[in-house]
C-alpha cells in the first residue's frame, strides 16, 4: 500500500478504522515522516478521558490471561478497549517473538478490541519508547480503556507506573524470590496487587502478606487494593474491575489523575529530549580521537559545555 | 538503526502441528524480525484481522494436515475484505507439488515444503517485506 498521508490516517482514526490505527502506530513507532503530524492532530479530549491501566509482574504470573479476562468484562460494559502488549527484543538480533496476543485471540474479531504487540527495541524500563504514543493513538481512535501489558519484570522496570493512570502488579503463588526482590521497588508504587492463580496453594498466605504491605493504601482510599483472581477461570474479575473503577473515580475526584498525567507527559518529554540528542552526541564522540583516557563523567560535561556554551 | 520488519505467523484450521511454525518464528526473530505468532487453530478471519491490527508487512501461513487449498486462499480473501489485499502471503508445510501451482495462482507469493533451508525462507520473507 502506498504510504498513507497523515491526514488520511487521522481521518481513519476518528472513524475507528483498524488499518489506520495499525498504520498510525507503526508510523509513530518507527518515527516515520508524518509521525509528528499524527501525534499533533490526535483528539485531545478522547485522550484525556481514556483510562490507562498498566499490568506488570513477573514472567508467567498470568498478565496476558488476566488482560483477556479484563477485556471480556470491559466489553460487557460496552467499553471499547485497546491493548498494548510488550515483549522484549533480543539484544543480539534485535528481533522478537511477540506472543502475549495468543491468550487474547478470543477477541480477534471484535471490532472494539484493538490489540497491538510491541517489542522493547532496546528500551530497558519494561515497556517500549513508543508505548505512550501508541496509547494516545488508541485513545484518539475511541478506546475508552487502554491496557498495557509490560514485559515480565523484576524490580526496576518502573516505566509503566509513569505512563499508566493505574498500575496493577500481578503476582502468583510460587514467585517467592521475585516478590521479595520487589518489595523495595514496584510493589511500593503499584496501585493494585492482584494475586492471580488463586486456585494454587499458597495464594491465601501471599494475599495476607500483601495486604499488610498495602494496609495504608487501602485505608487512604477505602477501596480494596489487594485482590485475588483465577484469570484462567475468569474468577474474581468482576470484583477486580469494580475496585479499579472505584479507584479511577477516586483519582478523578481528587484531581490525582490529572497530576499523574502532567508528570507523565513531562518525563516522557524529557525522555524524548535525550533520545533525540543521543545521535548528535554519539557522532561528536566518534570525532574525538584523543580523549579516550578522560573519565567518562568529565568527558560528558566537556561535551555538553562545548555544545551549549555559545 | 534500521526499523525491524514485522511479520505474522499463523496456523489456520484445526491442524495442531506447530513445530514448523514455531521454528520459522524463532528463525525470523534471530534474523531481526518482529514476529507475531497467533497460536494454533485460528480461523482465516482471525488471522486476517490480527494482521491488519498489528500492521504486519507479511503474513506467513503454516499447514501440515492437508487443508491448505481451502484455508490459504481464504486468508487472502479475508485480508482483501479488510483492506489488506496488498499484504503478501507466504505459505509452508506439507503441501504436494500439484497444489503449489493452485496456491500461487490464488495469490500466495511462495510456498515452502519440508526440507527447505531456513535461510531460503528468511530471504523470501525479507524480500517480501522490503517491497512493502
Ligand atoms: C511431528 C509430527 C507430528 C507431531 C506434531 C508435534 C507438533 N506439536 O508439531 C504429532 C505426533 C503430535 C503429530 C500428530 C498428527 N499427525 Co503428524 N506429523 C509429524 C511429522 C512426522 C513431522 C512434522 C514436523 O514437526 N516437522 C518439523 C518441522 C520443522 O517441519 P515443517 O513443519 O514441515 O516445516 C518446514 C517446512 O514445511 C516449512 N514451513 C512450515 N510451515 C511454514 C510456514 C511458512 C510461512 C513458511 C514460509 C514455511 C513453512 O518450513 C519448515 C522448515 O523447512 C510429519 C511428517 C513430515 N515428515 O512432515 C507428520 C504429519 C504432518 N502428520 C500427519 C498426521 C496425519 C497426523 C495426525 C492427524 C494423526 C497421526 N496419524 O499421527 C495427528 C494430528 C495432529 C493434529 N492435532 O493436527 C501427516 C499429515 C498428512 C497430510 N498432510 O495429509 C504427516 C505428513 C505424516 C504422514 N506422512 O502421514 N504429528
Ligand atoms: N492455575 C492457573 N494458571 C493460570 C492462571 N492464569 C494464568 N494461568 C496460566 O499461567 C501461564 C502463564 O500465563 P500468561 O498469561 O501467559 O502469563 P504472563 O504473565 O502474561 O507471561 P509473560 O507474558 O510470559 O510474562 C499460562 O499457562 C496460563 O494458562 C490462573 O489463574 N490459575
Ligand atoms: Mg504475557
Amino acid at each position: 500500500m502506498p504510504a498513507a498521508s497523515s491526514k488520511e490516517l487521522l481521518k481513519g482514526l476518528a472513524g475507528k478504522d483498524p488499518r489506520a490505527i495499525g498504520k498510525a502506530i507503526s508510523m509513530v513507532e518507527n518515527n516515520a515522516d508524518g509521525a509528528a503530524d499524527i501525534l499533533a492532530g490526535l483528539d485531545r479530549e478522547r485522550i484525556e478521558n481514556a483510562l490507562v491501566l498498566g499490568l506488570t509482574g513477573p514472567p508467567g504470573a498470568g498478565k496476558s490471561t488476566l488482560t483477556s479476562s479484563l477485556i471480556r468484562a470491559l466489553r460487557k460494559h460496552k467499553k471499547r478497549v485497546g491493548i498494548i502488549a510488550v515483549d522484549p527484543s533480543s539484544p543480539i538480533s534485535g528481533g522478537a517473538v511477540l506472543g502475549d496476543r495468543i491468550r487474547m485471540m478470543e477477541h480477534a474479531l471484535d471490532r472494539d478490541v484493538i490489540v497491538r504487540s510491541m517489542a522493547t527495541r532496546g528500551r530497558l524500563g519494561g515497556i517500549c519508547a513508543s508505548a505512550g504514543a501508541a496509547v494516545r493513538v488508541m485513545a484518539a481512535s475511541g478506546c475508552d480503556v487502554i491496557l498495557i501489558e509490560t514485559v515480565g519484570v523484576g524490580q526496576s522496570e518502573m516505566d509503566i507506573v509513569r505512563l499508566a493512570d493505574i498500575t496493577l502488579m500481578v503476582l502468583a503463588p510460587g514467585f517467592g524470590d521475585d516478590i521479595q526482590a520487589m518489595k523495595a521497588g514496584l510493589l511500593e508504587v503499584a496501585d493494585f496487587l492482584v494475586v492471580n492463580k488463586s486456585d494454587l496453594g499458597g495464594a491465601e498466605a501471599l494475599c495476607m502478606d500483601m495486604k499488610q504491605i498495602f494496609a495504608e493504601k487501602e485505608e487512604e482510599s477505602n477501596i480494596p487494593r489487594v485482590l485475588q483472581t483465577i484469570a484462567s477461570e475468569n474468577k474474581g474479575i468482576t470484583d477486580l474491575l469494580a475496585s479499579i473503577n472505584a479507584f479511577a473515580d477516586y483519582l478523578q475526584t481528587h484531581n490525582i489523575k490529572k497530576q499523574r498525567r502532567v508528570k507523565a507527559m513531562e518525563s516522557e518529554t524529557l525522555d524524548w529530549v535525550f533520545e533525540m540528542l543521543r545521535p548528535r552526541f554519539s557522532r561528536q564522540l566518534q570525532t574525538q580521537t584523543e580523549q579516550q583516557q578522560t573519565d567518562p563523567r568529565v568527558r560528558a560535561k566537556q561535551l555538553i559545555d562545548e555544545t551549549f556554551k555559545r | 538503526m534500521t526499523t525491524p520488519y514485522r511479520v505474522l505467523i499463523g496456523k489456520p484450521g484445526l491442524d495442531g502441528h506447530d513445530r514448523g511454525a514455531k521454528f520459522i518464528a524463532r528463525a525470523l526473530r534471530d534474523e531481526g524480525f518482529e514476529v507475531i505468532y497467533t497460536g494454533i487453530r485460528r480461523t482465516a478471519a482471525e488471522i486476517a484481522a490480527t494482521a491488519i491490527q498489528e500492521d504486519v508487512d507479511v503474513v506467513g501461513l503454516s499447514s501440515l494436515s492437508g487443508a491448505h487449498l481451502r484455508l490459504f486462499p481464504e486468508v487472502i480473501r479475508e485480508l482483501e475484505a479488510r483492506g489488506g489485499g496488498d499484504i503478501p502471503v507466504l505459505g509452508g508445510g506439507v503441501i504436494p507439488d500439484e497444489d503449489k501451482e493452485q496456491l500461487l495462482a490464488a495469490g500466495l507469493r511462495a510456498i515452502f515444503t519440508p526440507g527447505t533451508p531456513a535461510a531460503t525462507i528468511i530471504e523470501s520473507f525479507r524480500d517480501a517485506c522490503s517491497q512493502q
